[in-house]
């Protein structure tokens, strides 16, 4: 029984999560003493994939992640599969791992573990540490199926790219590539220029306190200098100011970046549950009672449109 | 057109998160439930299509009878119909198998889910059912459309969307943006005497649970060591600690 990741690209080039689900895939073929598989649609210098442990790439070319439904690619994917004798096999809980795996799941009747933030604990029957009730919990999970996939949530573990690869690639062409005319993608929309928020390290995250839509080029200039992404609260992506995309919180996106800063964000329950598992958090907010600095490493009490251009003017010199 | 929605009864957002029984139950006591929050966005969406449209709007509960509170302010807010099956929604495959047999019973043009629910954020229902019952799936549904027998949906990708075309039936899992939060609706003193007349049914479950996956053990994350504060005179100290502290800059 063999292990198996799959991974994603963007216009050709592979998203972090996917450097770090092969990672993990590594470890657990190493423990199980297991060949690692690799599924890619394509994808610029695949051969990168190799350093972070695939023995066998299987890059289908004639499925398209960008064009082809999720019940396709599930088909595809699971074709291969069942011809490779995968009994384990890891994707990102990215979007398209949420659309993806529970399909692939249900074709293949294997069990499906969601929001895994650890490797297993155990192999025998399989159990693995997870995300829960957004964040304010972990629960550990044990399956008996004996075939299982793993969904993990992005930046939890991490990447590791530790050898020379010996793999290799094998180009494959999909025999479940059968035109679905049950759903067609007629078009896609990215946010250009932006970094993705799920791949970002830092995050830098600004709410009410902000006062108008006007006020986030500070934000953004912030945001700049530190290679990060940016993030809003409900409020203001519901009061129109910043785009849904960008709100992080309980119905919007969950991150875990290494690091969050939150500006003018008091930080309710319902935000923390998308951000509290960020590795180290940092508050900037008026109110010294704002609950957020009860779970910030870092805080400062202070007007937003004092300290934030301080600390760009700071973060140029710490630059040079 | 007839709608359904599935509706799961989840521990309100703010509710504290305790367990018993050594750390493998979930601790209900003193916890108000709700509708799960993307369920809602849901109704919502199908209540919008009733009223532009005309629809039959059923929702459909896999719950004990701790969830009629929330099935009838379903019905309160405009749903027409109430459907519960009589068993303990244990797992994501116990539930979808259920709806997707409720389902197979009754023809349903348009099925939606939440994307997830609150409580075990598992994600896994509304993707089970669409395979199951062969019907396009709309993961992250953020906007839709119907012309006809044809759905123009917008489902969420990482950094931006994609529109997607299908056609009745279609399954759409959704999430805000669906409808906005200033459209979510709270029951009228009418819509709550109204309710009191819709049918509210319970069924009893006629087939068997093949789930092999248990939660074995939860637990509570460490809390964060206490906040250092920082003058905001001294900006320049956050950066030091940043970068030599906790190494992230």
């Amino acid at each position: 029984m063999s292990i198996l990741t799959i991974i994603e690209n963007w216009d050709g080039n592979f998203k972090k999560t996917s450097f770090e689900s092969v990672s993990y895939g590594k470890h657990i073929a190493d423990k199980l003493d297991s060949e690692l598989f690799v599924i890619t649609f394509g994808g610029e210098n695949i051969n990168k994939i190799k350093s972070y442990g695939g023995d066998k790439i299987l890059n289908i070319i004639n499925i398209n992640l960008e064009k082809d439904s999720n019940i396709t690619i599930a088909k595809g994917c699971a074709e291969l599969i069942n011809k490779h004798e995968i009994s384990t096999i890891i994707m990102s809980n990215t979007n398209m791992g949420k659309s993806i795996a529970p399909l692939l799941s249900s074709i293949l009747d294997a069990g499906l573990i969601t929001n895994a933030i650890d490797y297993p604990s155990n192999y025998e029957s399989l159990t693995i540490k997870c995300k829960a009730f957004s964040s304010k919990a972990y629960a550990q999970y044990q399956s008996s199926f004996l075939k299982n996939i793993i969904s993990i949530v992005p930046n939890s573990i991490g990447e590791v790219n530790e050898k020379e690869g010996q793999g290799e690639v094998i180009e494959i062409n999909s025999e479940s590539h059968i035109q679905n005319n049950k759903l067609t993608i007629q078009s896609r929309h990215k946010l250009s220029g932006k970094i993705s928020l799920g791949d970002a390290n830092i995050v830098v995250s600004a709410g009410r306190g902000l006062k108008s839509s006007e006020n986030w080029n500070m934000i953004e200039e912030l945001a700049d200098i530190l290679g990060a992404g940016t993030a809003c609260s409900k409020p203001v992506s519901d009061m129109g100011w910043r785009p849904h995309s960008e709100h992080v919180g309980q119905t919007g996106l969950a991150i875990n970046p290494e690091l969050y800063i939150a500006i003018g964000i008091s930080g309710a329950i319902q935000h923390l549950a998308g951000v509290s598992s960020s590795k180290n958090i940092v508050v900037i907010n008026t109110d010294p009672d704002a609950p957020f600095f009860k779970s910030a490493n870092y805080g400062i009490v202070g007007d937003a449109f004092d300290v934030v251009p301080k600390l760009i003017e700071v973060l140029k010199e710490h630059k040079n | 057109m007839n709608i359904l929605v599935c509706i799961s009864s989840v521990p309100d957002t703010t509710s504290p998160i305790n367990f018993n029984d050594d750390n493998s139950n979930f601790d209900t006591s003193g916890i108000t439930f709700i509708i799960n929050p993307y369920d809602e966005f849901c109704l919502t969406k199908a209540i919008f299509i009733k009223e532009k449209t005309g629809a039959l709007i059923t929702v459909l509960n896999i719950g004990t009878q701790n969830s009629d509170a929330v099935l009838r302010k379903a019905l309160a807010i405009g749903a027409d119909k109430a459907v519960r099956i009589n068993k303990e929604p244990s797992n994501s495959r116990i539930v979808s198998d259920l709806i997707a047999d409720y389902c197979k019973k009754n023809e349903f043009d348009l099925i939606f889910c939440g994307r997830e629910s609150i409580d075990y954020n598992g994600g896994k229902v509304p993707g089970f059912l669409a395979e199951k019952l062969d019907l396009p799936f709309i993961n992250g549904c953020i906007g839709m459309e119907i012309n006809g027998s044809t759905l123009e949906t917008k489902r969420e990708i990482d950094n931006g969307y994609e529109v997607c075309k299908s056609s009745i039936p279609t399954l759409i899992a959704g999430q805000k943006g669906l409808v906005e939060e200033k459209d979510l609706k709270i029951p009228s003193m009418r819509g709550i005497m109204t309710a009191r007349t819709k049918p509210l049914e319970v069924i009893e479950p006629e087939i068997e649970c093949k789930e092999k996956i248990e939660i074995v053990h939860f637990e509570k994350p460490i809390g964060r060591s206490e906040c250092k504060l920082i003058n905001d005179n001294e900006v320049e100290k956050l950066v030091d600690l940043l970068t030599n502290e906790a190494k992230v800059i």
